[in-house]
Parts: C-alpha cells; structure tokens; sequence
C-alpha cells in the first residue's frame, strides 16, 4: 500500500505541477458560469409555457431534468477529456520517452504500478466529475426549483461511468502510443455514445436492431449503460405525460439498466484491470 | 555466495531476429566489467533483460542469485538507461526522494547529500531538471543508480552526454565504487574509457559474446620497437620478455640502443578484429 501511495502522489503532483488541474478548474468555472446562464434563461423561457389542460405536463420537471440531462452529458464529455489526458501515455508514452523504465526497475512491481496509476487517474475524475454534477445539481435546483429524483445515483454512475473511461485508456496506453491511445479512447467514447442515442431512437420508433445494437453497446462499452441509468434515475419518480416527454429528448434517460448495469460495469472493470496487469506483466519496455 | 550478476545461455528474439543467442557471462562482487559491441548487438538488450525491462526467450539471468526482475532482484541493483528522461518538473532533492521511497531506501537528507556531492550536484539540489543541462541530468540518473547503495550497477552508456570533465568524474565514481564492493557492468562505446578503467571485459557481436577477458590479456604482442643510431628497428612477434635479450644482442653487435618500445594490439585492434 505505501508503494501505490508514492506512486499515485507522484502521479497527482505531476498534474499539479503541470497545471493540469488548474486549466481544469479554469474551464470548469467558465461552463458552470455559462451552465448557470442557461438554466436561468431556460427557466424564464419556459415559465410562460401553458401545456393543454388534459396533458398535466409540468415545464419546470421537463425544463430542470432536460438541462441536467445535458449538463451530465457535458459531465461526462469533460470527465472522459481529463480521464484520457491523465492516462493516454501512462505506460507505452511514457516508455518511449524513457520516464517509465527508472521506476519499472525499482522493487515496486508492475501491478502495483499500474494500479497506482489507475487509482489516481480515476480518484480524480470520479471527484472532479461527482464534484460538477453536484453544481450543477444545486444550480438547477435554485434556480428553477427543480431536483432530480435520485441525484445521488446519478452523480455516482456517470463518476462509476468516467472510471470505467480511465481503465480503458491505461489498458490502451500499453498497447498504443499516446497520441494512437488518445484518438481511440475518444473514438470508442464517441462509438458508445453514438449507440446509445441509436438505442434510443429504436425504442421510440421499435426498432428490434437498434435496440440490439443498444443492448450490445451497453455490453461492450458499459460507461454508456451507466450514463444512460444516470439520466434514467434523474427522473425516476416522474410519471405520465412528462415521463414521455422526457423520452422523447435525447437527454431522458429512456434506459434503465438498474443495479444489473452496475453490477456488470464492476465485472468489467476487474475484467479490464486483470487484462491490463497480464499485457503490462509480458510487455518488454525499450 | 552468488555472482552479483549470472548470465547463462541468454536468448532473446525479436521476430525473426535474434538480439542475443546463448550468451554466458558472471559478473564477480567488486568487479567492473565493460560490455562492448557495435551497435545493435544485443548489450542494451542484455542490460534491459538484468533489470526486468525485458523478457528473455531463453537462457536465465541472476542478480546475486535471484532471477532477474523479481523484486529481490531488483532490490539489488541500481539502473541508469541508456535513453532515459526524469520528470522535467520535479527537481534533483524531488526526484532522488522519490526513488528513495521506490527502492525502500532509509538512508534520508543524508545520502541525497551524499549522493548529490558524489556526482557533484550539490549546487543544483532544488533546480527543476528541466532547468538542467544534459550532463547534469546523466549525473544525476547516476546518483539515483546509487540510491540504498545496490550491490549491483547496470550503467548503459553512462558518459554519453558529457563533457571530457564529466567522463573523467565518472571514471573516478566508478574506481570509487569498486573499492566500495560495487559490482558494475558498464555498457559502453568508448574503448579507452573501458580499457582504463574496467577489470574485465566482455566483447557482444551480433548477440553472441565473441571475447572476454582482462584488457592486458586480450591484447597480443606485436613486436619490440628499437630505436638505435642506425634508425628505428622492427622484431616482429617479439614480446616484453624478449625485450633484454634483443638489447643485449644489438650492443654486442656494436649497436648504440637510445631507446626500446614494446609493441602490442590495442583494446581497439582487438575490438575490430573480433567484431568484423
């Protein structure tokens, strides 16, 4: 435990002083700033919208949840951007760079390497990204004056969903070189959430091979489950007219995987770290 | 007690290449042995395979006694690569407390300063290194080899980026060493430096090991020189012992002898004829 404590120190100090952690913070503050802008404006907007009397659709529900389904999404987007710059060359990058090999032949064992490099990478994404959805929570809740339904679940499947991210670009980083990694983490990110909307669209117009396509995404890619249970059980609790509206929106959350997604997206994840500690254990470092 | 280092029958293939091919080599406690070998004949490898950067596909190799890249081994040597960088934003104090940390070190303030002094750093204790010129950064990759004292040091071309000032610094480190019981395998281009300060050395041609042995035993005679009032005067194949005697005979033979030079191959010469 004292090797991955030095480890992961070292690799969070490198963020620190590298200004990474001080860009995010600054680009962070500008999108809750225009965040809270367009809440307070979609608000407004919205306030004079007088639904038919037999629809019984509240706009604040569909307003609130529609801004904070986007707001996760943007989250998510912002979470895997730092979760793939903390980790694109963490093994291969940096090998070729010859930073990797003096600390590969010191007594600490690859294992406890990458895992130290992986609890760093994604103790600080699962913060950062538990951290802005937790903004924007209250933003929307003090400016529209509507909460979500679970927004502790929520928070903590799109951070679960941001580790699974993390894990998958330092399994890449073993394979690829840091820019090859970079690119394909961001591919895979933008394949998963692609096929999420896909599986969406095929719900709302039946479609069994979307939806397949869908299921199988939700599989292979399971950050995506995640993100899709997360807009699910923002707006667990509403019902009728304003449940379908919110369907009907790419940010409604149509897909519940419950605790089964979870489940699953933890299997993954050792499933991931196990493949990752075998390659780097057989990997032959220059 | 073990070699601090035993290499026996290592292999390593790359694809269809074969980078090392069944090379037998000990390194003795105390001892500092020269590698040398043109380039890609398989030291690096050889060196990378010791640390456990690199897997074998052959053959065994022992860090006094354990296998190579187990953490007892590795707990045994200090490492400086050949293509090495230390992270720019960290400074000398930074980086040398972290890899006190890694190796396990309880040395402290104390043996960084030592440390720091032995590679002649002091000065440059809490500069970042990417403030650092390229020889300070290798003296410095020499003073983190050196951390918890290994009995064993791996150095892949330790003298490349530095100055006539820095080579000679080092070649006294490494003469410091050695007195200290440091068992060092020094992987290097630079024949003289090898030939002044190595016991032994290890000749590498396209993965095999093609010579060995101390720099005064691999070199052969190649005659004795005389210079004489009649001019310079050449006995070919005739070695040091021969010296007195062909003396005598050129002043019994009225011959005025101002001066006499025992003639022998170089390290170099011997270098070229075995790797070409």
């Amino acid at each position: 435990m004292r090797d991955v404590a030095v480890i992961a120190g070292y690799a969070l100090r490198e963020s620190l002083r590298r200004k990474v952690f001080l860009i995010v913070l600054l680009l962070s503050v500008a999108f809750l700033t225009l965040y809270g802008i367009g809440v307070w404006r979609a608000f407004e907007d919205t306030a004079g919208f007088v639904p038919p009397d037999q629809l019984g659709l509240d706009s604040t529900v569909v307003t609130g949840a529609t801004v904070l389904g986007l707001a996760m999404f943007a989250t998510l987007f912002l979470g895997t951007v730092l979760a793939i710059f903390l980790t694109l060359g963490v093994v291969r990058g940096d090998a070729e760079r010859g930073l990797l090999q003096p600390l590969v032949v010191r007594p600490v064992g690859r294992s406890t390497l990458l895992l130290s490099r992986f609890l760093a990478a994604a103790g600080v994404c699962a913060l950062y990204v538990g951290l802005l959805f937790a903004i924007e929570t209250v933003t929307t809740g003090l400016i529209g004056g509507w909460w979500p339904d679970n927004a502790v679940a929520a928070g903590a499947e799109l951070a679960f969903a941001v580790v699974i991210v993390v894990a998958l670009s330092l399994l890449g980083s073993i394979f690829l070189t840091a820019t090859a990694n970079g690119i394909a983490v961001f591919m895979v990110f933008g394949g998963g959430l692609v096929a999420g909307l896909l599986a969406q669209i095929g719900r709302a117009i039946g479609s069994d091979t979307l939806r397949s396509i869908g299921r199988w995404a939700s599989y292979v890619l399971p950050f995506e489950a995640l993100y899709q249970d997360a807009l699910h059980v923002l707006t667990a609790g509403t019902t009728g007219f304003e449940r379908f509206a919110l369907e009907l929106g790419p940010f409604g959350g149509s897909s519940g995987g419950g605790v089964g997604v979870v489940l699953w997206a933890a299997a993954y994840l050792v499933l991931i770290g196990l493949a990752g500690i075998a390659a780097f254990a057989r990997r032959d470092l220059p | 007690m073990p070699p601090a280092l035993a290499v026996s029958g290592l292999g390593k293939r790359y694809g269809s290449v074969r980078a090392l091919d069944g090379v037998d080599l000990e390194l003795a406690e105390g001892e500092l042995l020269g590698l040398l070998g043109p380039n890609g004949a398989g030291k690096s490898t050889l060196v990378k395979i010791a640390c456990g950067l690199v897997r074998s596909t052959g053959g065994t190799v022992e860090i006094c006694g354990a296998p190579a890249g187990s953490p007892t081994a590795r707990r045994s040597l200090g490492y400086l690569a050949e293509l090495f960088r230390f992270p720019g934003w960290m400074s000398a104090e930074e980086l040398l407390v972290l890899h006190q940390r890694l190796a396990g070190s309880d040395g402290g303030a104390a043996e960084r300063t030592e440390l720091l002094a032995l590679v002649d750093l002091t000065e440059a204790r809490d500069r970042r290194i990417e403030q650092m010129s390229k020889g300070m950064q290798q003296r410095l990759g020499l003073a983190q080899a050196l951390i918890g004292a290994p009995p064993v040091l791996l150095l892949d071309e330790p003298t490349s980026a530095l100055d006539p000032a820095g080579r000679r610094m080092v070649r006294v480190l490494l003469e410091e060493l050695r007195s200290r019981g440091h068992a060092v395998l020094l992987n290097s281009h630079l024949l003289s430096e090898i030939e002044l300060v190595c016991d032994r050395v290890a000749i590498i041609s396209r993965g095999r090991l093609v010579a060995e042995g101390a720099p005064a035993d691999l070199s052969r005679a190649r005659g004795v020189e005389v210079e004489t009032a009649s001019g310079v005067r050449l006995f070919e194949g005739a070695s040091r012992d021969d010296a007195p005697a062909i003396v005598a005979r050129l002043v019994g033979e009225g011959e005025q002898v101002y001066g006499v030079r025992v003639l022998a191959t170089t390290l170099e010469d011997v270098y070229l004829e075995v790797v070409e």
